[in-house]
């Protein structure tokens, strides 16, 4: 399980971007919410949710949130998962939102991530509000029945306690070095 | 080989051929419940009766003896429901591509089916 629990502070951390850009958690201290998700590129479960997490950036971005992606994964096991690679795939995909590398494993274990995807939802004070899956199909979109980050950020974003603030994450293990 | 069988073999029969169908899994990967649940209902709709033979494969060396591209992987007499062009052998999570295009982590109920029925089209 997570190391942050509900109600604690994000860890900080500077990662590099495939952007060319180095990025940290305090930059983004004027959004109203911050989404950390630890993702890759060869997982399916990634693969098979990574249009839904543009879709819900585009669509929470003039509410002032931002979602940050980071790949901790053991690239020299899972190639896909290079930074290169990691380039390609946020061009392909458009993301929206920046796609960080963790090579050291350093964040991914500060806070105690397990999966990908797995979701860290901070609200404007960086105070951790939900945590868990995207929503609860995986397979298929147009199946899903709980909305569960998007219903975390509503709640975060009105102000209101998150009622759904803890999921399972559903996805492939973290690679570990 | 740390490979854990939960089935003995058997060939299943159907119209009096023989169809021999594997399902192979990794732990770590959470789709494999539903996929042999997918896998049993294409059999039914298919009208087959047979035992699957199911392997738990835990290590990267298994995994290339097995010549197992990730979990969930369906084997339909010795051929793979969807081959992959590029295999790679390791305990990984697999990625298949569904019929509208979308990725996902199990094998649809129509891409299941039109392997089970091929396969008996080519055994009887």
């Amino acid at each position: 399980m997570s190391h942050l629990k509900i109600g604690n502070e994000a860890v900080a951390f500077k990662l590099s971007g495939v952007d060319g850009k180095e990025h940290s958690f305090d930059e983004y201290k004027d959004k109203n919410a911050v989404v950390v998700i630890f993702s890759c590129n060869h997982c399916p479960y990634v693969r098979a949710w990574e249009d839904r997490m543009v879709q819900i950036q585009a669509d929470y971005a003039s509410k002032g949130v931002q979602l940050i992606a980071i790949n901790a994964n053991d690239a020299s096991k899972y190639p896909d998962d290079s930074f290169p690679n990691m380039k390609e795939r946020a061009s392909v995909k458009k993301f929206n939102f920046p796609y960080l590398r963790d090579e050291a494993q350093s964040v991914a274990r500060a806070y105690g991530a397990e999966r990908t995807p797995e979701v860290f939802l901070f609200n404007k004070n960086g105070i951790l509000r939900y945590h868990g899956t995207i929503d609860d199909n995986y397979d298929d979109p147009k199946a899903v029945k709980q909305h569960y980050l998007r219903m975390a950020l509503d709640a975060v974003l009105a102000g209101n306690s998150v009622s759904t603030d803890e999921t399972e994450p559903v996805g492939c293990s973290i690679k570990w070095k | 080989m740390s490979v854990r069988s939960g089935h003995e073999e058997k060939w299943g029969w159907w119209k009096g051929t023989a169809l021999k169908i594997r399902f192979l899994y990794s732990e770590d990967c959470p789709s494999h419940g539903e996929a042999l649940q997918r896998l049993h209902r294409s059999m039914e709709a298919e009208g087959i009766s047979a035992h699957i033979e199911i392997l738990r494969v835990d290590t990267d060396e298994d995994a290339e003896k097995l010549k197992y591209v990730g979990s969930p992987t369906i084997i339909v007499n010795g051929r793979d429901i969807d081959p992959p062009e590029t295999p790679h052998y390791a305990v990984t999570c697999r990625a298949y591509r569904v019929e509208d295009g979308r990725v996902s982590p199990l094998p649809s109920e129509p891409m299941i089916r039109k392997a089970l029925r091929k396969a008996k089209t080519k055994e009887s």
